[in-house]
Protein backbone atom coordinates (compact mmCIF):
# COMPACT_ATOMS: atom_id res chain seq x y z
CA UNK A 1 0.00 0.00 0.00
CA UNK A 2 1.45 3.38 -0.95
CA UNK A 3 0.71 6.46 1.11
CA UNK A 4 1.40 10.16 0.94
CA UNK A 5 1.17 10.46 4.73
CA UNK A 6 4.35 11.42 6.55
CA UNK A 7 5.05 11.20 10.27
CA UNK A 8 6.27 14.75 10.85
CA UNK A 9 6.82 17.09 13.78
CA UNK A 10 3.57 18.30 15.34
CA UNK A 11 1.52 19.78 16.64
CA UNK A 12 -0.54 17.75 14.22
CA UNK A 13 -3.87 18.13 15.95
CA UNK A 14 -5.65 16.98 19.06
CA UNK A 15 -6.07 13.37 17.96
CA UNK A 16 -3.52 12.53 15.27
CA UNK A 17 -4.27 9.31 13.40
CA UNK A 18 -2.30 6.17 14.22
CA UNK A 19 0.41 6.17 11.57
CA UNK A 20 -0.32 2.49 10.81
CA UNK A 21 -3.87 3.42 9.84
CA UNK A 22 -2.42 5.91 7.34
CA UNK A 23 -0.40 3.21 5.59
CA UNK A 24 2.94 3.66 7.34
CA UNK A 25 4.63 0.29 7.68
CA UNK A 26 7.33 -0.97 9.98
CA UNK A 27 10.94 -1.55 8.88
CA UNK A 28 12.35 -5.02 8.30
CA UNK A 29 15.45 -6.21 10.19
CA UNK A 30 18.46 -4.07 9.30
CA UNK A 31 16.26 -1.13 8.43
CA UNK A 32 14.76 1.88 10.16
CA UNK A 33 12.22 4.46 9.12
CA UNK A 34 12.38 8.23 8.85
CA UNK A 35 9.02 10.04 8.72
CA UNK A 36 7.51 6.74 7.60
CA UNK A 37 9.96 6.09 4.76
CA UNK A 38 11.96 2.89 5.07
CA UNK A 39 15.73 3.50 5.10
CA UNK A 40 18.83 1.53 6.00
CA UNK A 41 19.73 1.37 9.66
CA UNK A 42 22.92 3.37 9.12
CA UNK A 43 20.97 6.15 7.43
CA UNK A 44 18.60 6.22 10.39
CA UNK A 45 21.57 6.30 12.81
CA UNK A 46 23.06 9.32 11.08
CA UNK A 47 19.71 11.13 10.94
CA UNK A 48 19.03 10.46 14.63
CA UNK A 49 22.46 11.75 15.63
CA UNK A 50 21.90 14.90 13.54
CA UNK A 51 18.53 15.48 15.19
CA UNK A 52 20.11 15.19 18.63
CA UNK A 53 22.97 17.53 17.79
CA UNK A 54 20.75 20.17 16.22
CA UNK A 55 18.22 20.27 19.06
CA UNK A 56 18.18 22.81 21.89
CA UNK A 57 17.17 20.22 24.47
CA UNK A 58 17.95 16.73 23.15
CA UNK A 59 16.50 14.27 25.64
CA UNK A 60 16.54 10.53 26.23
CA UNK A 61 13.50 8.99 27.92
CA UNK A 62 14.47 5.56 29.31
CA UNK A 63 11.45 3.41 30.20
CA UNK A 64 10.92 0.60 32.71
CA UNK A 65 12.66 -2.00 30.55
CA UNK A 66 16.01 -0.27 31.03
CA UNK A 67 15.51 1.62 34.29
CA UNK A 68 14.88 -1.53 36.29
CA UNK A 69 17.52 -4.26 36.42
CA UNK A 70 15.15 -7.04 35.29
CA UNK A 71 18.02 -9.16 33.98
CA UNK A 72 21.55 -8.91 32.64
CA UNK A 73 20.40 -7.75 29.22
CA UNK A 74 18.45 -4.87 30.74
CA UNK A 75 21.46 -3.88 32.84
CA UNK A 76 23.67 -3.80 29.72
CA UNK A 77 21.15 -1.63 27.93
CA UNK A 78 21.04 0.75 30.88
CA UNK A 79 24.82 1.08 30.67
CA UNK A 80 24.58 1.79 26.94
CA UNK A 81 21.84 4.39 27.44
CA UNK A 82 23.94 6.13 30.08
CA UNK A 83 26.90 6.08 27.67
CA UNK A 84 24.78 7.61 24.92
CA UNK A 85 23.63 10.35 27.29
CA UNK A 86 27.18 11.14 28.45
CA UNK A 87 28.36 11.23 24.82
CA UNK A 88 25.51 13.52 23.89
CA UNK A 89 26.23 15.80 26.84
CA UNK A 90 29.86 16.02 25.81
CA UNK A 91 28.99 16.66 22.16
CA UNK A 92 26.53 19.55 22.42
CA UNK A 93 27.42 23.21 22.72
CA UNK A 94 26.87 25.41 25.77
CA UNK A 95 23.61 26.70 24.30
CA UNK A 96 22.17 23.19 24.24
CA UNK A 97 21.12 21.05 27.19
CA UNK A 98 21.09 17.28 26.97
CA UNK A 99 18.69 15.59 29.38
CA UNK A 100 17.99 12.09 30.66
CA UNK A 101 14.47 11.88 32.12
CA UNK A 102 13.05 8.58 33.36
CA UNK A 103 9.66 6.97 32.77
CA UNK A 104 9.75 4.64 35.81
CA UNK A 105 6.32 3.11 35.24
CA UNK A 106 3.01 3.72 33.50
CA UNK A 107 0.78 4.76 36.41
CA UNK A 108 -1.32 7.78 35.44
CA UNK A 109 -0.26 9.62 38.62
CA UNK A 110 -3.23 11.89 38.90
CA UNK A 111 -3.62 14.65 39.89
CA UNK A 112 -0.11 15.64 38.82
CA UNK A 113 3.41 14.54 38.01
CA UNK A 114 6.61 16.45 38.49
CA UNK A 115 7.68 17.19 34.89
CA UNK A 116 11.14 18.24 36.01
CA UNK A 117 12.09 14.75 37.14
CA UNK A 118 9.96 12.31 35.18
CA UNK A 119 7.79 11.66 32.16
CA UNK A 120 4.52 9.78 32.22
CA UNK A 121 3.12 8.03 29.14
CA UNK A 122 -0.38 9.32 29.82
CA UNK A 123 0.61 12.97 29.52
CA UNK A 124 4.14 13.13 28.08
CA UNK A 125 3.42 16.59 26.65
CA UNK A 126 3.69 18.08 30.18
CA UNK A 127 7.33 17.06 30.53
CA UNK A 128 8.11 18.16 26.98
CA UNK A 129 6.47 21.54 27.39
CA UNK A 130 8.00 22.17 30.81
CA UNK A 131 11.57 21.42 29.74
CA UNK A 132 11.15 22.83 26.20
CA UNK A 133 12.35 19.53 24.74
CA UNK A 134 12.63 19.63 20.95
CA UNK A 135 14.09 16.17 20.22
CA UNK A 136 13.64 13.01 22.25
CA UNK A 137 14.34 9.32 22.11
CA UNK A 138 12.25 6.60 23.75
CA UNK A 139 14.10 3.48 24.82
CA UNK A 140 12.87 0.61 26.97
CA UNK A 141 9.20 1.56 26.86
CA UNK A 142 6.64 -1.19 26.25
CA UNK A 143 5.06 -1.01 22.77
CA UNK A 144 1.55 0.08 23.67
CA UNK A 145 2.66 2.85 26.04
CA UNK A 146 5.29 4.07 23.58
CA UNK A 147 2.76 4.32 20.77
CA UNK A 148 0.31 6.13 23.03
CA UNK A 149 2.97 8.65 24.11
CA UNK A 150 4.37 9.14 20.62
CA UNK A 151 0.91 9.99 19.34
CA UNK A 152 0.25 12.43 22.17
CA UNK A 153 3.60 14.13 21.54
CA UNK A 154 2.95 14.34 17.81
CA UNK A 155 -0.52 15.71 18.48
CA UNK A 156 0.34 18.44 20.96
CA UNK A 157 4.01 19.41 20.68
CA UNK A 158 6.65 20.21 18.06
CA UNK A 159 9.14 17.73 19.54
CA UNK A 160 10.98 15.39 17.17
CA UNK A 161 10.51 11.77 18.31
CA UNK A 162 12.93 8.89 17.91
CA UNK A 163 12.13 5.33 19.00
CA UNK A 164 14.91 2.89 19.88
CA UNK A 165 12.61 -0.10 19.85
CA UNK A 166 13.57 -3.62 20.96
CA UNK A 167 10.82 -5.17 18.84
CA UNK A 168 9.62 -4.25 15.34
CA UNK A 169 9.82 -0.44 15.54
CA UNK A 170 7.23 2.32 15.98
CA UNK A 171 5.28 3.85 13.11
CA UNK A 172 4.20 6.71 15.33
CA UNK A 173 7.75 7.96 15.89
CA UNK A 174 9.31 10.30 13.36
CA UNK A 175 12.36 8.09 13.26
CA UNK A 176 12.47 4.51 14.45
CA UNK A 177 14.99 1.74 14.91
CA UNK A 178 14.08 -1.87 15.55
CA UNK A 179 15.68 -4.82 17.39
CA UNK A 180 17.48 -2.48 19.77
CA UNK A 181 20.43 -3.93 21.65
CA UNK A 182 23.10 -2.42 23.87
CA UNK A 183 25.48 -2.55 20.89
CA UNK A 184 23.04 -0.64 18.69
CA UNK A 185 22.67 2.09 21.30
CA UNK A 186 26.48 2.29 21.53
CA UNK A 187 26.62 2.64 17.73
CA UNK A 188 24.27 5.60 17.94
CA UNK A 189 26.62 7.12 20.53
CA UNK A 190 29.47 6.59 18.06
CA UNK A 191 27.48 8.45 15.39
CA UNK A 192 26.91 11.35 17.79
CA UNK A 193 30.64 11.48 18.52
CA UNK A 194 31.48 11.25 14.82
CA UNK A 195 29.17 14.13 13.86
CA UNK A 196 30.15 16.32 16.82
CA UNK A 197 31.02 19.79 15.54
CA UNK A 198 29.75 19.14 12.02
CA UNK A 199 26.07 19.86 12.75
CA UNK A 200 24.98 23.45 13.12
CA UNK A 201 23.71 24.03 16.66
CA UNK A 202 20.32 25.71 17.12
CA UNK A 203 20.16 29.50 17.20
CA UNK B 1 7.01 -8.68 39.41
CA UNK B 2 9.21 -10.51 41.84
CA UNK B 3 11.66 -9.42 44.48
CA UNK B 4 14.76 -9.57 42.31
CA UNK B 5 13.02 -7.34 39.80
CA UNK B 6 12.56 -4.47 42.21
CA UNK B 7 16.08 -3.22 41.60
CA UNK B 8 17.04 -0.05 39.78
CA UNK B 9 19.78 -0.34 37.15
CA UNK B 10 22.83 1.22 38.88
CA UNK B 11 23.48 3.70 36.03
CA UNK B 12 19.93 4.99 36.33
CA UNK B 13 19.67 5.18 40.10
CA UNK B 14 20.43 8.88 40.50
CA UNK B 15 17.91 9.99 37.88
CA UNK B 16 15.03 8.02 39.38
CA UNK B 17 12.50 10.19 41.28
CA UNK B 18 13.12 9.97 45.04
CA UNK B 19 9.91 8.06 45.77
CA UNK B 20 11.12 5.16 43.61
CA UNK B 21 14.51 5.11 45.34
CA UNK B 22 12.63 5.10 48.64
CA UNK B 23 10.36 2.29 47.45
CA UNK B 24 13.38 0.11 46.66
CA UNK B 25 15.27 0.96 49.85
CA UNK B 26 12.55 1.21 52.47
CA UNK B 27 9.44 -0.68 51.37
CA UNK B 28 8.61 -4.03 52.95
CA UNK B 29 8.63 -6.23 49.85
CA UNK B 30 9.83 -9.69 50.81
CA UNK B 31 9.46 -9.15 54.56
CA UNK B 32 7.57 -12.12 56.01
CA UNK B 33 6.60 -10.15 59.09
CA UNK B 34 5.17 -7.14 57.30
CA UNK B 35 2.02 -5.69 58.79
CA UNK B 36 0.21 -2.51 59.76
CA UNK B 37 2.88 -1.62 62.32
CA UNK B 38 5.25 -0.84 59.44
CA UNK B 39 3.11 2.19 58.66
CA UNK B 40 5.12 5.27 59.54
CA UNK B 41 8.45 3.47 59.77
CA UNK B 42 8.85 2.14 56.24
CA UNK B 43 7.87 3.24 52.75
CA UNK B 44 4.21 2.51 52.26
CA UNK B 45 2.79 1.10 49.05
CA UNK B 46 0.25 3.91 49.07
CA UNK B 47 0.99 7.42 50.25
CA UNK B 48 -0.59 10.18 48.26
CA UNK B 49 -4.13 9.49 47.12
CA UNK B 50 -6.99 11.39 45.63
CA UNK B 51 -9.72 10.49 48.12
CA UNK B 52 -11.48 13.09 50.26
CA UNK B 53 -9.73 14.31 53.41
CA UNK B 54 -10.49 11.94 56.28
CA UNK B 55 -12.01 9.23 54.07
CA UNK B 56 -12.03 5.89 55.94
CA UNK B 57 -11.37 4.18 52.62
CA UNK B 58 -7.86 5.65 52.66
CA UNK B 59 -7.25 4.08 56.09
CA UNK B 60 -8.55 0.78 54.79
CA UNK B 61 -6.23 0.95 51.77
CA UNK B 62 -3.23 1.62 53.97
CA UNK B 63 -3.96 -1.25 56.35
CA UNK B 64 -4.69 -3.70 53.53
CA UNK B 65 -1.60 -2.86 51.51
CA UNK B 66 0.55 -3.06 54.63
CA UNK B 67 -0.91 -6.49 55.44
CA UNK B 68 -0.66 -8.31 52.10
CA UNK B 69 1.59 -11.33 52.70
CA UNK B 70 3.52 -10.99 49.41
CA UNK B 71 2.92 -7.65 47.68
CA UNK B 72 5.63 -8.35 45.10
CA UNK B 73 3.63 -11.38 43.94
CA UNK B 74 0.14 -9.91 44.27
CA UNK B 75 -2.12 -8.49 41.59
CA UNK B 76 -5.15 -6.51 42.68
CA UNK B 77 -8.26 -6.12 40.56
CA UNK B 78 -10.37 -3.01 41.02
CA UNK B 79 -13.54 -1.65 39.55
CA UNK B 80 -15.28 1.65 38.98
CA UNK B 81 -15.81 3.69 42.12
CA UNK B 82 -13.83 5.65 44.69
CA UNK B 83 -11.30 2.79 44.89
CA UNK B 84 -10.41 3.30 41.24
CA UNK B 85 -9.14 6.78 42.14
CA UNK B 86 -6.56 5.21 44.43
CA UNK B 87 -5.24 2.31 42.35
CA UNK B 88 -3.16 4.51 40.02
CA UNK B 89 -1.08 5.50 43.05
CA UNK B 90 -0.33 2.13 44.62
CA UNK B 91 2.99 0.30 44.39
CA UNK B 92 1.34 -3.01 43.47
CA UNK B 93 0.34 -4.44 40.12
CA UNK B 94 -3.33 -3.80 39.53
CA UNK B 95 -5.97 -4.06 36.84
CA UNK B 96 -8.98 -1.81 36.46
CA UNK B 97 -11.94 -3.84 35.21
CA UNK B 98 -15.15 -2.82 33.54
CA UNK B 99 -17.75 -1.89 36.20
CA UNK B 100 -18.86 -5.09 37.91
CA UNK B 101 -16.56 -7.42 35.99
CA UNK B 102 -13.85 -7.63 38.65
CA UNK B 103 -14.44 -11.22 39.76
CA UNK B 104 -14.55 -12.47 36.17
CA UNK B 105 -11.28 -10.67 35.39
CA UNK B 106 -9.72 -12.04 38.59
CA UNK B 107 -10.78 -15.56 37.62
CA UNK B 108 -8.95 -15.44 34.30
CA UNK B 109 -5.99 -13.71 35.85
CA UNK B 110 -5.57 -16.20 38.67
CA UNK B 111 -5.80 -19.13 36.27
CA UNK B 112 -3.34 -17.55 33.83
CA UNK B 113 -0.85 -16.75 36.60
CA UNK B 114 -1.07 -20.34 37.86
CA UNK B 115 -0.17 -21.65 34.38
CA UNK B 116 2.48 -19.01 33.70
CA UNK B 117 4.24 -19.32 37.10
CA UNK B 118 3.74 -22.95 38.15
CA UNK B 119 6.35 -22.93 40.90
CA UNK B 120 5.36 -19.67 42.44
CA UNK B 121 2.47 -18.41 44.55
CA UNK B 122 0.68 -15.48 42.94
CA UNK B 123 -2.10 -13.89 44.95
CA UNK B 124 -5.05 -12.20 43.29
CA UNK B 125 -7.13 -9.83 45.40
CA UNK B 126 -10.30 -8.15 44.21
CA UNK B 127 -11.09 -4.83 45.84
CA UNK B 128 -14.26 -3.05 44.78
CA UNK B 129 -17.08 -0.99 46.19
CA UNK B 130 -20.56 -2.21 47.07
CA UNK B 131 -22.02 -1.08 43.74
CA UNK B 132 -19.54 -3.19 41.79
CA UNK B 133 -19.69 -6.17 44.16
CA UNK B 134 -23.36 -6.41 45.05
CA UNK B 135 -25.36 -4.58 42.38
CA UNK B 136 -23.75 -4.34 38.97
CA UNK B 137 -21.29 -7.21 39.48
CA UNK B 138 -23.33 -9.59 41.62
CA UNK B 139 -23.48 -12.18 38.84
CA UNK B 140 -19.70 -12.23 38.43
CA UNK B 141 -19.14 -12.17 42.20
CA UNK B 142 -21.38 -15.18 42.84
CA UNK B 143 -20.26 -17.20 39.82
CA UNK B 144 -16.63 -16.91 40.92
CA UNK B 145 -17.58 -18.22 44.37
CA UNK B 146 -19.68 -21.06 42.92
CA UNK B 147 -16.69 -22.11 40.81
CA UNK B 148 -14.46 -22.07 43.91
CA UNK B 149 -11.97 -19.65 42.35
CA UNK B 150 -8.93 -19.24 44.56
CA UNK B 151 -8.82 -15.53 45.24
CA UNK B 152 -10.01 -13.05 47.85
CA UNK B 153 -12.86 -10.62 47.26
CA UNK B 154 -12.89 -7.47 49.39
CA UNK B 155 -15.91 -5.18 49.31
CA UNK B 156 -15.51 -1.63 50.58
CA UNK B 157 -19.05 -1.16 51.79
CA UNK B 158 -20.01 2.51 52.09
CA UNK B 159 -23.68 1.67 51.68
CA UNK B 160 -24.29 3.81 48.58
CA UNK B 161 -22.83 5.00 45.29
CA UNK B 162 -20.53 7.64 46.74
CA UNK B 163 -18.58 9.19 43.93
CA UNK B 164 -21.61 9.77 41.73
CA UNK B 165 -23.44 11.74 44.39
CA UNK B 166 -25.21 9.25 46.66
CA UNK B 167 -27.53 6.85 44.85
CA UNK B 168 -29.11 3.85 46.55
CA UNK B 169 -27.16 0.59 46.55
CA UNK B 170 -28.12 -2.93 47.56
CA UNK B 171 -25.98 -2.64 50.68
CA UNK B 172 -27.64 0.59 51.82
CA UNK B 173 -29.62 0.17 55.06
CA UNK B 174 -33.40 0.15 54.91
CA UNK B 175 -34.95 3.58 55.29
CA UNK B 176 -31.76 5.53 54.58
CA UNK B 177 -32.32 8.77 52.65
CA UNK B 178 -29.44 9.78 50.39
CA UNK B 179 -28.94 12.87 48.25
CA UNK B 180 -29.99 11.03 45.13
CA UNK B 181 -32.38 8.62 46.85
CA UNK B 182 -34.82 11.06 48.50
CA UNK B 183 -37.63 8.59 49.11
CA UNK B 184 -35.51 6.36 51.35
CA UNK B 185 -34.59 2.74 50.77
CA UNK B 186 -37.57 0.45 50.93
CA UNK B 187 -35.93 -2.95 51.38
CA UNK B 188 -33.32 -4.46 53.71
CA UNK B 189 -29.57 -4.32 53.25
CA UNK B 190 -28.55 -7.33 51.12
CA UNK B 191 -27.07 -10.01 53.37
CA UNK B 192 -24.00 -10.65 51.27
CA UNK B 193 -21.84 -12.23 54.01
CA UNK B 194 -24.52 -14.91 54.45
CA UNK B 195 -24.85 -15.28 50.68
CA UNK B 196 -21.06 -15.63 50.44
CA UNK B 197 -21.09 -18.43 52.99
CA UNK B 198 -23.86 -20.29 51.15
CA UNK B 199 -22.11 -19.70 47.81
CA UNK B 200 -18.99 -21.55 48.90
CA UNK B 201 -16.68 -18.97 50.45
CA UNK B 202 -14.40 -20.59 53.02
CA UNK B 203 -13.74 -17.46 55.04
CA UNK B 204 -16.18 -14.59 55.40
CA UNK B 205 -15.79 -11.54 57.62
CA UNK B 206 -18.05 -8.53 58.10
CA UNK B 207 -16.47 -5.67 60.06
CA UNK B 208 -15.32 -2.04 59.99
CA UNK B 209 -11.75 -0.84 59.44
CA UNK B 210 -11.46 0.88 62.82
CA UNK B 211 -8.91 -1.63 64.17
CA UNK B 212 -5.74 -2.05 62.09
CA UNK B 213 -4.59 -5.21 63.89
CA UNK B 214 -7.92 -6.87 63.15
CA UNK B 215 -7.72 -5.88 59.48
CA UNK B 216 -4.20 -7.29 59.27
CA UNK B 217 -5.39 -10.59 60.72
CA UNK B 218 -8.41 -10.96 58.45
CA UNK B 219 -6.48 -9.96 55.31
CA UNK B 220 -3.75 -12.49 56.00
CA UNK B 221 -6.25 -15.23 56.84
CA UNK B 222 -8.34 -14.49 53.75
CA UNK B 223 -5.37 -14.56 51.40
CA UNK B 224 -3.79 -17.70 52.83
CA UNK B 225 -7.11 -19.56 52.76
CA UNK B 226 -7.75 -18.41 49.18
CA UNK B 227 -4.31 -19.66 48.13
CA UNK B 228 -4.81 -23.14 49.53
CA UNK B 229 -8.54 -23.84 49.62
CA UNK B 230 -10.94 -21.55 47.77
CA UNK B 231 -12.75 -18.21 47.66
CA UNK B 232 -12.82 -15.82 50.62
CA UNK B 233 -14.86 -12.68 51.17
CA UNK B 234 -14.36 -9.61 53.36
CA UNK B 235 -17.01 -6.92 53.71
CA UNK B 236 -15.44 -3.84 55.27
CA UNK B 237 -17.41 -0.79 56.31
CA UNK B 238 -15.72 2.32 54.91
CA UNK B 239 -18.38 5.03 55.41
CA UNK B 240 -18.56 7.90 52.98
CA UNK B 241 -18.39 10.80 55.40
CA UNK B 242 -19.65 13.28 52.82
CA UNK B 243 -22.74 11.32 51.91
CA UNK B 244 -23.79 10.62 55.49
CA UNK B 245 -23.30 14.21 56.60
CA UNK B 246 -20.16 13.82 58.72
CA UNK B 247 -16.98 15.85 58.64
CA UNK B 248 -13.40 14.73 58.06
CA UNK B 249 -12.67 13.88 61.68
CA UNK B 250 -15.74 11.76 62.26
CA UNK B 251 -15.06 8.71 60.07
CA UNK B 252 -13.41 6.67 62.82
CA UNK B 253 -16.18 7.35 65.34
CA UNK B 254 -18.80 6.44 62.74
CA UNK B 255 -17.11 3.05 62.30
CA UNK B 256 -16.85 2.52 66.06
CA UNK B 257 -20.52 3.33 66.47
CA UNK B 258 -21.45 0.91 63.69
CA UNK B 259 -19.53 -2.06 65.09
CA UNK B 260 -21.28 -2.23 68.47
CA UNK B 261 -22.76 -5.69 69.17
CA UNK B 262 -26.27 -4.81 68.04
CA UNK B 263 -25.20 -2.82 64.99
CA UNK B 264 -24.97 -3.94 61.37
CA UNK B 265 -21.15 -4.07 61.35
CA UNK B 266 -20.68 -6.00 64.59
CA UNK B 267 -17.81 -8.40 63.89
CA UNK B 268 -19.12 -11.53 62.19
CA UNK B 269 -16.95 -14.32 60.89
CA UNK B 270 -17.52 -17.63 59.16
CA UNK B 271 -14.71 -20.17 58.68
CA UNK B 272 -15.23 -23.51 56.94
CA UNK B 273 -13.88 -26.65 58.62
CA UNK B 274 -11.17 -26.98 55.98
CA UNK B 275 -10.13 -23.39 56.54
CA UNK B 276 -10.12 -23.86 60.31
CA UNK B 277 -7.67 -26.75 59.90
CA UNK B 278 -5.43 -24.62 57.73
CA UNK B 279 -5.45 -21.73 60.20
CA UNK B 280 -4.59 -24.11 63.06
CA UNK B 281 -1.68 -25.52 61.06
CA UNK B 282 -0.49 -22.04 60.18
CA UNK B 283 -0.68 -20.93 63.80
CA UNK B 284 1.38 -23.94 64.90
CA UNK B 285 4.01 -23.23 62.23
CA UNK B 286 4.15 -19.58 63.21
CA UNK B 287 4.63 -20.53 66.85
CA UNK B 288 7.45 -22.87 65.88
CA UNK B 289 9.06 -20.20 63.69
CA UNK B 290 9.00 -17.68 66.54
CA UNK B 291 10.39 -20.22 69.00
CA UNK B 292 13.19 -21.04 66.57
CA UNK B 293 13.99 -17.35 66.12
CA UNK B 294 14.11 -16.96 69.90
CA UNK B 295 16.44 -19.96 70.23
CA UNK B 296 18.75 -18.56 67.56
CA UNK B 297 18.79 -15.17 69.25
CA UNK B 298 19.63 -16.79 72.58
CA UNK B 299 22.48 -18.79 71.02
CA UNK B 300 23.92 -15.66 69.41
CA UNK B 301 23.82 -13.86 72.75
CA UNK B 302 25.49 -16.80 74.48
Amino acid sequence: MSTSYQVLRGPEHFLPPAAASMGIRLPDPGQGHIHGKIVSEEEAMEAAARQFLSAKVPTIFPGPLVLWAWNEKAAHKATAVRHLYETLKASVTSTQQAMLIPMPDYRPKYPKINPEVEINPNHPNLTIWHNKIDACMFVGVHCHQANLSLKIIRGGTDCYTIAMCAQAGHEDAMLSFRDATAEKIMRLADWVKKLKGSVEPPK
Amino acid sequence: MSLERIKIAPEMYEIMPPEYQDLVKNATYGNENRGWKDIGTSKELIEEHSLCAGCPESMAFRYILASLPAPEDTVMVGSTGCTSLVFPHVGIHNIHSLFGNQNAIATGLKRALTVRFPGRIKDVVVLAGDGATVDIGLDMTLQAWFRQEKFTTICFDNELYANTGGQESGLMQKGFVAKMAPVGKTFEKVRLPEIARESGCHYVVNCTVSKPNLIEKVIKNAIHIAREIGPTYLQLYTPCILEIGKNSMEGLQEMRDSEKPTERFAYREYISDQAKELLTEMAAKEKERKAEAKRQLASVKA
